[in-house]
């Protein structure tokens, strides 16, 4: 289980937590634990793991550009091309009711599809879980992976559901009443992670 | 979005598209998937509540609400409480208090599921009302030509038929023009409505010089007992003037296609080869009408407060 | 009984007394005194005639769940009316002298108003053979006003022979105009406002063509001509024209059809709905011009009670018709006397003169003047208030103007110098 927290940078600017060159650092070091992984290095029995196998699953909005930058990642260290894709999981939010609806994002699965490989969600922020526990609902109805695993580029704490991230870039201790913003150059026009006080 | 779609003037621009948008998105997500249910509105209440009998309509909202996890009801007028003269009103206060989240109707009276929409708390979806309006067959056209030919905005639409009587032309006409689409209506001027002069539409009675310009054609049904009230002369005739052949969609440019929204007139609006052919929509827009109808249901009622 | 009216404004004019004793009008002057009269405090109030109207639905016998004879008199006396015209078509129809003695009786028992009632020109309103029109006219209902309102005397023939037939009656044919060939499942007026909401047209011309023809008939034969509901622009120029010509037609416009327009049928909701339908502002503002000018004679109600299940349903489903007697002079007050448009004698002469003319009625549409029938209203025309439905005399609800604001209140009715309504209340 690879998950570590990232020193405190010192170039970030004011007020965000981390800034460009962080953001890249810590998606380069994911990429290393997920490449370590899937070479051997992981748990007793995941012997059968290879990146050929690793699908990096991103959750729109920003997990979708953050698995495709994953996957490059890999390919730059390793060599092996990395399959994406996207699920979206508006409709399987379970708090529809609570936050309206909303305009639906991409679902697209790599052309091998998802059965029988080693399926790694990916998203920006891990807060309460709902999030990662409607991607696993979908995961359901699109396949049948091997395993599901989880990496976030931030891991804010007060989950409301028992899941924890396999790779985390940076835990991030906040009060309930602080938000965690992810911005990222595809989708923000820049890279930084800031906390904000509501 | 409103609350409820009652007719395609409930859609400005940016909700329209929000529907298509949607139905996009949830073809992409269903494609190819073994599981075509999505869980969006575990729990929630549709009742199809159908006046007159429209099979495909039915079946396609019930498959609509199903994928998308909804508990349905069909409630028929025939041998209900309805044929036994309960009233409109009365028949939506006691789905109302069965906890009906929404009610798909269909009915023979303009203006009923207006009228519907006073009684009850829920969502109000018109399944098409008389010779108002059917918009969610107008939002599966538009998803249709959108998806054939990668645009509305500025798409040349030709509907060509009896408008007069047609819920389906009117709610092409104003959802089409939201999104930017130009329409012509043709037809004989008996089967057009006094004032349509006032509609943002082209009006022509000849099909062989509008289907050049057409990159959609749009056939509707006309049913021949028409002519008993001297709408046109004989079914012969009408289907000379106005009927789409092969020889008159000879003249349609390369990419055009041709719809109908069914049920089809073969020989009289439409000739077999036409509607059989590649050009031809009309088995993918009844496909289209599923996601378009769970866009729907998914966009009234998905952040609904139960 | 006798009563002084305190400082009333006769047709608007200075205040002044009247004295009403035996159900006539004693005196008119300034500062009367008389012992033992109940007086009536009139200051700032308008004395017109007791109004007349040409055109009320009273549903009895047959729809007394809608209206009763003694609901709907109560109404129209809150309304200012002395006089109705009740239309034939109940049921059983009033096409039989039995039938209008009944509705006569009923109201004579009411005795809250006069209600005269109307025969029906055919025989159960089928357009096919005339009732018997000269029973109705010699029976104690005195009937001289005869329609088949809610149809039209369509065949040209026998229009004709009626118009000719009630020359010896000193009666009038009022005609409710609509061809029934060009109105077939018709639901409002046919323009783009039908094109959009799917509900079939009432062409206007369904209405003008019958009062061309109409007009045409009672001038070869020297026959009275009554055009009931005229609703459109061009049944004003044809009646213009007719009247030029020096035909003897007469025309009644509802207060509906002077204030409301087709516009409201964009909520589907059935109140709304009513036939002729409600036209366009430019018919509204033609209605109200041929009003003025005297082109069309009089303002009648069409007043058309509904129960709740015949008006909560469907447009297509819901039967036409609106209540107006409550609401008549207020609407006319609006759209005619605060437009400019007629003086309070105009008032008096197109809601009472010329309907008590037109129906023949002698104690009705008199001069408030010394020897003339105590039938009089007085009217506060500085109260506005808004119309609610559930406030109303009448049986049904299907008021158009329910949330709207209107000029005018009725303050006091008298009939033949007794009063059915004081302190705007019915008295009984």
């Amino acid at each position: 289980m690879a998950s570590s927290t990232e020193p405190a940078p010192g170039q970030a600017a004011p007020g965000a937590l981390l800034a460009p060159a962080d953001v890249a650092r810590v998606v380069d070091r994911m990429a290393h634990q997920l490449i370590e992984k899937c070479a051997g290095g992981g748990g007793a029995g995941d012997d059968r793991d290879s990146l050929a196998d690793l699908v990096l699953v991103g959750i729109p909005t920003r997990g979708a550009p953050l698995a495709r930058r994953l996957a490059a990642r890999v390919e730059a260290f390793s060599g092996t091309p990395v399959d994406t894709g996207t699920v979206d999981i508006t409709l399987y939010r379970d708090d529809l009711r609570l936050r309206g609806v909303r305009a639906l994002e991409d679902t697209v699965l790599p052309p091998a599809g998802i059965d029988g490989r080693l399926v790694v969600l990916v998203d920006d922020v891990l807060f309460s879980g709902r999030s990662v526990r409607a991607a696993l609902d979908a995961l359901r109805d699109l396949g049948r992976p091997r395993a599901v695993q989880l990496a976030v580029l931030v891991d804010r704490g007060h989950r409301e559901l028992p899941i924890r991230a396999d790779y985390v870039g940076k835990n991030v201790p906040t009060s309930r009443a602080q938000k965690v913003r992810v911005h990222l150059a595809e989708t923000d026009g820049t890279d930084e992670v800031v906390v904000v006080e509501q | 979005m409103k609350r409820h779609l009652l007719e395609a003037a409930d859609l400005d621009r940016a909700d329209a598209t929000l529907v298509l948008d949607t139905a996009a998105q949830i073809d992409q997500a269903l494609a190819g998937r073994e599981v075509k249910k999505l869980p969006t509105l575990r729990g929630r209440t549709v009742v199809n509540l159908f006046y007159e009998d429209s099979t495909r309509t039915r079946i396609s909202f019930e498959l609509a609400a199903k994928r998308l996890s909804a508990d349905v009801i069909n409630f028929s007028a025939k041998g209900s409480s309805v044929s036994k003269g309960e009233s409109l009103k009365d028949t939506a206060l006691t789905l109302e208090a069965m906890g009906s989240d929404a009610i798909v109707v269909r009915h023979s009276a303009s203006g009923a599921p207006h009228r519907l929409a006073n009684w009850v708390r829920g969502s109000v979806v018109n399944a098409g009302d008389g010779t108002h309006e059917h918009p969610t067959q107008a939002l599966l056209d538009a998803y249709t030509i959108r998806r054939r030919l990668g645009r509305l905005d500025g798409v040349r639409v030709a509907v060509v038929g009896d408008v007069l009587h047609s819920r389906v032309a009117r709610s092409n006409v104003w959802l089409l023009t939201t999104l930017g689409a130009e329409v012509t209506l043709v037809a004989p001027p008996t089967l057009l409505p006094v004032g349509v002069g006032a509609w943002p539409v082209e009006v022509s009675y000849d099909l062989d010089a509008v289907l050049p310009k057409a990159d959609a054609v749009m056939m509707l049904r006309v049913q021949a007992e028409r002519m008993n009230a001297s709408f046109f002369p004989s079914a012969r005739e009408y289907s000379r003037r106005y009927g789409l052949d092969a020889r008159r969609m000879a003249a349609l440019g390369d990419d055009a296609i041709v719809m109908h929204p069914g049920p089809m007139n073969r020989g009289m609006e439409i000739a077999a080869d036409v509607a059989d052919s590649v050009r031809s929509t009309i088995v993918e827009q009844v496909g289209n009408g599923v996601s378009v109808r769970m866009a729907v249901l998914y966009l009234l009622l998905g952040g609904a407060p139960a | 009984m006798t009563t002084l009216i305190k400082g009333a404004r006769v047709l608007g004019g200075e205040p002044a007394d009247l004295l009403l004793e035996d159900g006539r009008i004693a005196a008119v002057g300034r500062r009367l005194s008389v012992t033992g009269a109940d007086v009536v405090d009139a200051d700032g109030l308008v004395a017109l005639p007791g109004l007349v109207d040409l055109h009320t639905h009273l549903r009895e016998p047959g729809r007394e769940d809608a209206e009763t004879v003694e609901t709907g008199s109560r109404a129209a006396a809150l309304g200012g009316y002395t006089a109705v015209h009740a239309m034939a078509n109940t049921d059983p129809v009033a096409d039989t002298a039995g039938v209008v003695e009944q509705v006569w009786r009923l109201g004579r028992q009411a005795g809250l108003v006069d209600v005269v009632p109307v025969g029906a020109v055919t025989v159960g309103l089928r357009g096919e053979r005339l009732a018997e029109l000269g029973a109705m006219a010699d029976s104690a209902a005195r009937v001289r006003v005869f329609s088949d309102d809610g149809h039209c005397v369509a065949d040209p023939a026998l229009m004709r022979r009626a118009l000719e037939y009630v020359k010896a009656l000193d009666g009038v044919v009022a005609q409710h105009a609509e061809e029934p060939r060009l109105t077939v499942g018709a639901q409002m007026n046919e323009g783009d406002r039908s094109a959009r909401l799917g509900l079939t047209g009432w062409p206007a011309a369904a209405e003008e063509a019958v009062i061309a023809r109409d007009v045409l008939l009672a001038q070869h034969v020297g026959a009275r001509l009554h055009v009931c509901h005229v609703s459109t622009a061009g049944s004003v120029e044809i009646l213009r024209w007719a009247k030029s010509r020096g035909v003897q037609v007469t025309a009644e416009v509802t207060p509906h059809h002077l204030l409301l327009t087709e516009a409201l049928a964009e909520s589907y909701d059935p109140v709304f709905k009513v036939n002729p339908p409600l036209r366009t502002d430019e018919d509204v503002q033609a209605l109200r011009q041929g009003l003025a000018d005297g082109t069309v004679d009089a303002v009648a109600t069409d007043h058309a009670p509904h129960a709740v299940e015949d008006k909560e349903s469907e447009w297509a489903q819901a039967r036409p018709g609106m209540l107006g007697l409550e609401q008549a002079l207020p609407v006319v007050v609006e759209a005619l006397v605060e437009t400019g448009l007629l003086d309070w004698a105009g008032v008096a002469d197109r809601m009472s003169v010329r309907p008590a003319a037109i129906g023949r009625l002698d104690g009705h549409g008199r001069p408030v003047a010394p020897g003339e029938p105590a039938n009089l209203l007085l009217l506060d025309p500085a109260a506005r208030a808004a119309v609610d439905p559930a406030a109303l005399a009448s049986r049904s609800r299907n008021s158009p103007y329910a949330g709207r604001e209107l000029p005018g209140r009725v303050v006091a009715t008298f009939l033949r110098g007794e009063a059915t309504v004081l302190d705007g209340k019915a008295v009984r």
